[in-house]
């Protein structure tokens, strides 16, 4: 029998994930540790024992995020240098806008959130041209147009928190309050998201469809800006006044992120089957995302999404408990975010026991963003309840 | 060598398996539609707003839909028994389902099937044949090497000839299915426990009784009162500012049922404080806890988000009303001759019996309110503007009927006039139309009030027509003098009509009395005739006021406009007083929530597991593999098989990677 050859298999992700970090992850960790210390150390005197955990609670996210998909570190420390830069120009003195050609036109709040706007739209363009003219180079533009949308808007919610509290020490909070600052985050999330996807199946193709969304909500935010003056910075109202709302948003926006990409996926699986169906053969269907591809991601967001989305809605349970009284009230808010989470597990129990797939998931995917939709926005614009969440 | 079967067989166990799924299916089937129901029937309850007062829904849809949607229990989706039923039958379900497969799952995870057959093997969706080269031990430590760096567990069972090692990893998912299922089961017995779902079984048994009328608690009947050891309940109450109260009131239905408490809650004071911009900041009260059980009192502010935990109680801040204002009013009575004005007291819940010179009416005061609170007209460069104090009372006639009213105590800016403003409605329903009384130099109503009382003084106003007739006749012929007491008459009658019904009046005057073709010249000169009148009668007042003559400045216009507007609105405005506050002595109550919710622990627990149990299920996939080896003489029948409990797709391409891997290994040997 044969004994010069060996006999060894090749055993990826084998050896245990801490043996496997480098120095670069190490040294990632440590720079993250020291950013949070350091922001800890300026701000003790005003964070209460919640809001320590949850910056080590971020620093550990921040990480392990890290360490799992390396492009994140280049956003966080950009993000970081520029939000830095802002704070350091304004010097404490928001009229300092009004001088500073750097803030003026890049890094204050307002200037950054439109950067991120036109980059997100642009991008949009980018994507769906890149697939009409099969232009790889295209592709790339957009892929870059994506990740800068990101660093002007992770950096703009970044300023904009120093901002509230430079209007008023009592003013300040986090910019997660409001339907205006929500809609930032949501692009920011989904796109985040979708970045992730583009990279783990190595394709654009998915972009084209999940951009529309983000611009649409661009959309939605320049109206909300333009015509409503929702940009400003407005003092919170008493019940927002929580560490929870630091968790708990963030929680349902990473749930309707995921909701809304898959929605769109499902978008693009009915397209691709009616063109093919119309025009088989054509090199467009062919570069459009294959239906595998679009079901098996479809169903790992809305998996991810179940799963934050339960978080969440625990996270506003709770929460509930300690502002109105009671963890479960049957405000309508809360009753719209159990419709939407019993309409996913429906959509899960049937699609991993099940094992339904194709078209009629894609359309229920499709249906699950109205839901979706209702909870995040009908419910504010059409019902009243305890929520004092931005009317329109 | 290789020899790839894909082909899709069933034999024994799979059978069994497919059947034991099946029956799944079928509860499965049932689950999933109950949960559907439930979100459908929750939809119904945020389009319909729940739990108001009957009455509203009578108006809203009429009697007869009224009745049918109260016996469906719509007014309360989520306590009516329907509803209740279908989360019972889920919770039946899915604790079926985990009684079910329970046992079984906890037994298959130490179970890795090492004495499998090759037969059932061969027929596993997948699996793979090699014929190798390399000897049944050196493969058998390459494949222990193997699974156990890839993170699997693995049990081997040694033949003569052949060698099995069955491997498993991620038996968590299966935990992640009972701890899921296991949290939905006691997420909803907890909810069940803290609902009013007890309470309501209690009303229908007659046990309680709810209460509809507003009765003083010491009135109450001893089924309407629950005692103090009821374990799950969440009520509210509202405390005055230096009162003390030892119960709540449950709201249920159409009434309320009393709540006793072990110990009595003392409001010490009530704060609502604002922000620059005048938006509410905070809402504290500071309570005194009175237990028998407590040798001190013990203090505690609480606020929104910040309750106080008290002996399993809980006591959040959650609204706040008038706790009884004191309210030093100017009743400034119209429709006289002579400007009437009486200094009055009164409390904000409290009535009071007035003679009016048009009868008897009851004023209601009802609501008291320090800041109002408004977003700003545009291009102010604010975004709220404060309006100030204002209250709010009813007019009640004898017979019953009654208009709301809402009078803020000091003046509006409107368009850069400023108006002392009172609200009207007839009903609750109705936004309120205001009355807009001009502001005088001296910030007050005086003027506008004692011109409204020289409109109605017949014997000046004649004499005010004359002067004006007199005035609009003097180059006349004398043939025309003598209109003069027409001109002058008709003046006293047009103001006349228009104090008792404003201009509809005297257009509904016009419309009957006037042929169609001189409707237009006359309304023309009525109109003109009527403001003469009431210009003259303006300045007269004003020369009255300098006791001197009089031209009429821009200021002085623009007061006489405004004036005549809300005296045209007068007659609709339904009372013949209009009300002005004084002065206040603000006194607030601050409404609590009470609430008792045993069940609280196992829901909080349910949600640990299922925040668990999710993520087991989705990001530990559960999976087996079985390599079986046997010496066939001049070489080694490798048997690969696998199966995955879910994710069929990411195993097939993980299997595939697995066998392109194991093929070059395996290849590389023969
Ligand atoms: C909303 C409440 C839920 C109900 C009423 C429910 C009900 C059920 C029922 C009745 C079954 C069939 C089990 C059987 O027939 O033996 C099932 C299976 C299953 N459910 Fe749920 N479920 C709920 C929530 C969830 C959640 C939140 C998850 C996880 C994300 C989940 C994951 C599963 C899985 C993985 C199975 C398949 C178990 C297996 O056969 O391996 N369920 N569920």
């Amino acid at each position: 029998m044969n004994t010069n050859s060996q006999l060894l298999f090749d055993t990826p992700q084998g050896r245990p994930f801490l043996s496997r970090l480098g120095v670069t992850d190490w040294l990632w960790a440590l720079a993250i540790v020291a950013g949070s210390v350091y922001a800890w150390s300026l701000f003790r005197e005003n964070m209460n024992y919640y809001e320590i955990i949850i910056l080590g609670g971020t620093a550990v996210a921040v990480t392990g995020l890290g360490w799992n998909w390396r492009s994140v570190r280049p956003l966080v420390v950009i993000t970081a240098v520029l939000s830095i830069t802002g704070i350091f120009l304004y010097d404490g003195n928001l009229a300092r806008v009004n001088d500073q050609f750097l803030l003026n036109y890049i890094l204050s709040s307002q200037a950054a959130i439109m950067w991120m706007s036109a980059l997100f739209v642009m991008a949009t363009v980018a994507y769906i041209a890149a697939l009409v003219s099969d232009s790889s180079f295209t592709g790339k533009v957009a892929t870059a147009m994506t990740w800068s949308a990101v660093v002007m808007g992770l950096t703009g919610m970044m300023v904009r928190w120093w901002e509230s509290y430079l209007i008023h020490p009592e003013i300040g909070h986090i910019p997660v309050s409001n339907l205006y600052e929500v809609f930032i985050l949501f692009c920011l999330i989904s796109a985040l998201i979708y970045l992730f996807y583009e990279q783990r199946y190595k394709t654009r193709a998915m972009g084209s469809f999940v951009l529309v969304i983000i611009s649409a909500a661009v959309a939605f935010l320049l109206w909300y800006t333009f015509d409503r003056g929702a940009h400003e910075i407005e003092p919170l109202v008493p019940a927002l006044k929580s560490y929870w709302m630091k968790i708990h948003v963030p929680a349902n926006f990473i749930g309707y992120g995921c909701f809304s990409i898959a929605a769109m996926l499902g978008i693009a699986f009915l397209i691709r089957g009616s063109l093919e169906k119309r025009m088989p053969g054509s090199p467009i269907v062919a570069r459009l995302p294959s239906p595998g591809l679009l079901d098996d991601v479809m169903y790992k967001l809305i998996a991810l999404g179940f799963a934050f989305f339960t978080i969440a809605t625990i996270l506003g349970s709770l929460w509930a408990a300690e502002a109105w009284g009671g963890y479960w009230s049957w405000d309508p808010k809360e009753t719209w975010a159990l419709i939407v989470w019993l309409n996913y597990a429906a959509w899960l129990h049937m699609r991993m026991i099940k094992g339904w797939h194709g078209k009629l998931m894609a359309w229920w995917s499709i249906v699950g963003l109205f839901v979706t939709l209702f909870a995040f926005l009908g419910v504010n614009m059409f019902l009243s309840g305890l929520h004092s969440y931005g009317e329109l | 060598m290789s020899n790839d079967s894909t082909a899709n067989r069933h034999h024994g166990t799979n059978n069994k398996l497919t059947a034991v799924l099946l029956r799944f299916a079928g509860t499965m089937n049932l689950a999933i539609m109950l949960l559907i129901v439930i979100a459908i029937a929750s939809v119904i309850g945020t389009l319909l707003q729940q739990n108001q007062p009957y009455q509203d829904y009578i108006i809203k849809f009429g009697p007869f839909w009224h009745e049918i949607y109260k016996s469906l229990g719509l007014y309360d989706v989520y306590a009516s028994a329907w509803f209740v039923l279908i989360l019972t039958f889920l919770v039946v379900s899915t604790s079926i389902c985990v009684i079910r497969n329970g046992p079984e799952i906890l037994r298959s995870m130490n179970r890795f099937r090492e004495d499998i057959h090759e037969r059932n093997l061969l027929g596993m969706r997948h699996h793979k044949t090699w014929d190798s080269t390399w000897s049944v031990p050196e493969l058998r430590s390459a494949f222990s090497d193997y699974f156990r760096n890839t993170g699997y567990r693995t049990r081997t069972m040694e033949g003569k000839y052949q060698v099995t090692i069955a491997a498993m990893k991620g038996h968590a998912n299966r935990i992640g299915y009972l701890l899921t299922h296991f949290a939905i089961i006691i997420i909803c017995v907890g909810g069940l426990l803290d609902g009013n779902l007890p309470l309501k079984i209690r009303t229908l048994t007659g046990d309680a009784r709810i209460e509809t009328a507003n009765r003083p608690v010491s009135k109450l009947p001893e089924a309407s009162v629950l005692p103090e050891d009821n374990r799950s309940f969440r009520a509210s109450v509202s405390i005055a500012e230096g009162a003390t109260v030892n119960y709540a009131f449950i709201n249920i239905a159409n009434g309320y049922i009393l709540q006793k408490l072990p110990f009595a809650i003392e409001v010490v004071d009530f704060r609502i404080e604002h922000y620059d911009s005048g938006q509410p900041k905070s809402f504290e009260s500071d309570l005194v806890i009175h237990d028998p059980e407590r040798p001190e009192p013990l203090q505690k502010t609480i606020s929104v988000n910040h309750p106080l935990q008290y002996r399993g109680y809980s006591i959040y801040q959650a609204s706040f009303a008038d706790g009884g204002t004191t309210l030093d009013l100017k009743l400034h009575g119209l429709h006289h001759s002579r400007p009437a004005t009486i200094n009055i007291t009164g409390t904000i819940n409290e009535f009071k019996e007035l003679d009016t010179p048009e009868g008897h009416v009851r004023l209601e005061l009802e609501d008291f309110r320090r800041f109002n609170i408004f977003p700003a007209e545009e291009g102010t460069g604010r975004k709220f503007v404060n309006f100030g104090p204002s209250f709010q009372y009813k007019i009640r006639q004898t017979d019953g009927t009654a208009r709301e009213y809402v009078n803020y105590m000091l003046p509006v800016t409107v368009d850069d006039r400023n108006y002392f403003l009172s609200g009207m409605r007839t009903s609750p329903n109705e936004e309120f139309r205001y009355l807009y009384i001009p502001v005088d130099e001296n910030g007050s109503m005086g003027r506008f009030l004692r011109y409204y009382s020289l409109l109605n003084d017949d014997q000046k106003i004649r004499s005010i027509a004359d002067r004006a007739a007199e005035a609009t006749l003097e180059n006349s012929s004398v043939e025309q003098q003598q209109f003069r007491s027409g001109i002058s008459t008709a003046m006293t009658l047009l103001l006349k009509l228009y104090l008792d019904s404003g201009f509809s009046g005297i257009s509904r005057y016009i419309r009957e009395q006037i042929p169609a073709e001189d409707q237009q010249s006359v309304t023309e000169a009525y109109l003109k005739i009527l403001r003469t009148v009431l210009e003259k009668t303006y300045v007269s007042l004003l020369e009255q006021e300098t006791e001197g003559p009089v031209i009429m400045d821009e200021e002085d216009r623009l007061f006489l406009e405004e004036a005549v507007d809300a005296i045209g609105s007068l007659p609709q405005y339904g009372a013949n007083f209009v009300l002005e506050l004084e002065s206040f002595n603000h006194k607030q109550a601050t409404g609590l929530q009470i609430t008792r919710t045993p069940g609280k622990q196992f829901v909080y627990l349910g949600f640990l597991l299922l925040i668990g149990g999710v993520f087991l299920l989705f990001y530990v996939p559960h999976q087996r593999l079985w390599i079986m080896l046997r010496d066939e003489g001049q070489s080694t029948r490798v048997v690969l098989a696998g199966s995955r409990t879910r994710h069929r797709h990411e195993f097939n391409r993980e299997f595939q990677r697995l066998t392109g891997e194991f093929d070059r290994v395996l290849k590389q040997g023969s």
